[in-house]
């Protein structure tokens, strides 16, 4: 990747923005920018989710397919994770294979969904050993303003919790089978209203992915001795330490990690954990309110 | 090649319902990305597009770069969620292809010698695919064009044309209906394809490709159709650049 510019100038002026407890888009360092969540956007996806917070756009989409179990869980579901940084997004992104930032972004993304156990890997098994789902995680960052982590993870629960399970696209036996043994599991169907081609109302049945509550992630950004919360593109241009934390909904701290060279002290990260809390309901419960579940 | 399906009803109707020189329902907005010098969001039928403009800029790597004029650097990208069966991300022979014959198709109308040794790269992202993406990406190129205010000769439209509902015997191929704008089941059961570019004020045609079987009768009668929904399309990307100000005109007025 190209060294992203971030001119002295504009390093000075906010800084100096700092210093007064401002910041260049006249946020509050708490503040988070206002966030979008919309699902069901993609058609041909089993789910999926457009998310954009301030003007970083991301849209995210799953997958499912029948396949093999890894050899040492014959008997639960895989899933996968791939995050692209398209040039469409930026003027620094370059077409190609998944470079090292699309590799973290994917795989701190991947880990949060994954560590949480939300989705109910167990449930997606059809025949031990033999036969399982795989569930595709595809991240597409569609414009870049910073804060690609908290968007890509939000995208990618609100497309998980969007999903239904592909039997429509089944053979016909294979359709009951399957259906036989999520109910098994204890996934029951919801009837769903229709439309085909031709505008005619259709009932049918479908299987939600079963997921559990998943943490929200929630990013901050520190700089000449200021923290702010969900930086955007220039703040993090000039970052000197980032932090992300994960909390769920009962106030426990999930996951956490840590970027890039600077320094946090400890009264800090506990003031981060305090702010992460509040935005990590807030951004819960427009998370719940944008899936259809 | 021929299935069960019956693409065209008794009243003449196909299967979405539309009438043989009907196109499907198009939606075009310009400006929608905060990064690119110019973008444009398109939804075609089914297809969902996003087309982003960057340049003109220095050409990389350096062996690209032509001392006489700019380069346009096309990537049509499909997303793995965008079809049935997920496809693996990257360019694949398919995608490399349509991104080489978009180029081309571009640079004939934007005015190239302008910029020697520049590049200007036009990203292609089909997000939800339902036949017809490269008329649709093609289409919401040239929106991202204008909005990026790269000098062009013209705005340059996609759109196809095709046959559908032929009888085929033996090899034999009889009868059928020549149509505008494939849709997802007459693409896969039709009997040709036939989409087309063109740079709408002079109808000089850009970008050419056909599969399938069709009389000489049926492929005049396939481009004149494929042309007029050229135009058609071509009125819309005018209304969406000109909506994108639609605001400060008005105040302006």
């Amino acid at each position: 990747m190209i060294m992203p510019i971030a001119p002295t100038i504009k390093k000075n002026y906010l800084h100096k923005l700092a210093e007064q407890q401002k910041r260049a888009d006249g946020r509050r360092f708490e503040e988070y920018r206002p966030v979008i969540i919309e699902t069901g956007v993609i058609n041909k996806a089993e789910g999926s989710a457009r998310v954009k917070i301030g003007n970083t756009q991301v849209v995210a989409g799953i997958k499912m397919d029948i396949g093999e179990p890894y050899p040492d869980t014959p008997d639960s579901g895989v899933m996968t994770t791939a995050a692209e940084l398209i040039p469409l997004a930026s003027p620094d992104f370059e077409a190609g294979p998944p470079r090292g930032d699309a590799i973290e972004l994917a795989r701190v993304v991947d880990r949060g969904i994954r560590e949480s156990n939300a989705i109910e890997l167990e449930k997606l098994c059809l025949s031990p050993g033999e036969k399982i789902w795989i569930v595709f995680i595809d991240i597409h960052i569609i414009d870049y303003d910073g804060n690609l982590f908290d968007a890509a993870s939000l995208a990618a629960l609100a497309a998980l919790y969007d999903s239904r399970i592909p039997i429509n696209r089944l053979s016909e036996e294979d359709q009951q089978s399957v259906k036989n043994k999520l109910e098994e599991f204890g996934v029951k169907p919801i009837e769903e209203t229709v439309y085909d081609k031709a505008g005619n109302e259709q009932k049918t049945l479908s299987y939600f992915l079963p997921m559990r509550e998943p943490p929200i992630s929630c990013t901050f950004a520190k700089f000449n001795n200021a923290v702010v919360v969900d930086p955007s593109l220039d703040e993090e241009e000039i970052a000197e330490a980032r932090l992300t934390v994960a909390t769920d909904s009962k106030g426990a701290i999930r996951a956490m990690q840590k970027g890039l060279n600077g320094s946090f002290t400890a009264d800090e990260i506990k003031k981060i954990i305090k702010d992460s809390l509040v935005t990590g309901n807030a951004l819960r419960t427009q998370l719940n309110e944008s899936t259809s579940r | 090649m021929k299935s069960d399906i019956e693409l065209v009803d008794e009243n003449g109707k196909r299967l979405d319902g539309r009438t043989f020189d009907q196109l499907r329902d198009i939606k075009i907005e310009a400006g929608v990305l905060h990064r690119a010098d110019g973008s444009c969001y398109l939804e075609w039928g089914g297809n969902k597009v996003v087309a982003a403009v960057y340049g003109p800029r220095e050409a990389v790597p350096r062996h690209t770069q032509n001392p006489l004029r700019a380069i346009v650097n096309a990537r049509y990208n499909m997303a793995a969620f965008s079809v049935d069966d997920r496809k693996r991300p990257g360019p694949d022979r398919r995608s490399r292809e349509i991104s080489k014959v978009i180029s081309e198709a571009l640079e004939r109308v934007v005015l190239i010698d302008l910029f020697p040794r520049a590049a200007i790269d036009v990203n292609i992202e089909i997000l939800d695919a339902e036949a017809g993406t490269r008329c649709a990406g093609l289409t919401a190129a040239g929106v991202a064009l204008a909005d990026a205010g790269i000098p062009m000769k013209d705005i340059p439209v996609s759109c196809a044309a095709g046959k559908i509902g032929a009888e085929v015997t033996d090899g034999m191929v009889n009868g059928g209906h020549v149509v505008l704008d494939l849709g997802k089941e007459e693409d896969n059961f039709g009997d040709a394809d036939l989409p087309i570019a063109i740079s709408p004020r002079t109808n000089e045609i850009i970008l050419l490709q056909m599969d399938g079987h069709l009389t000489q009768d049926e492929f005049n009668k396939a481009m004149d159709l494929a042309i007029k929904g050229c135009h058609d399309v071509s009125k819309l990307q005018k209304d969406a650049l000109i909506n994108k100000y639609a605001a400060d005109i008005e105040e302006v007025e």
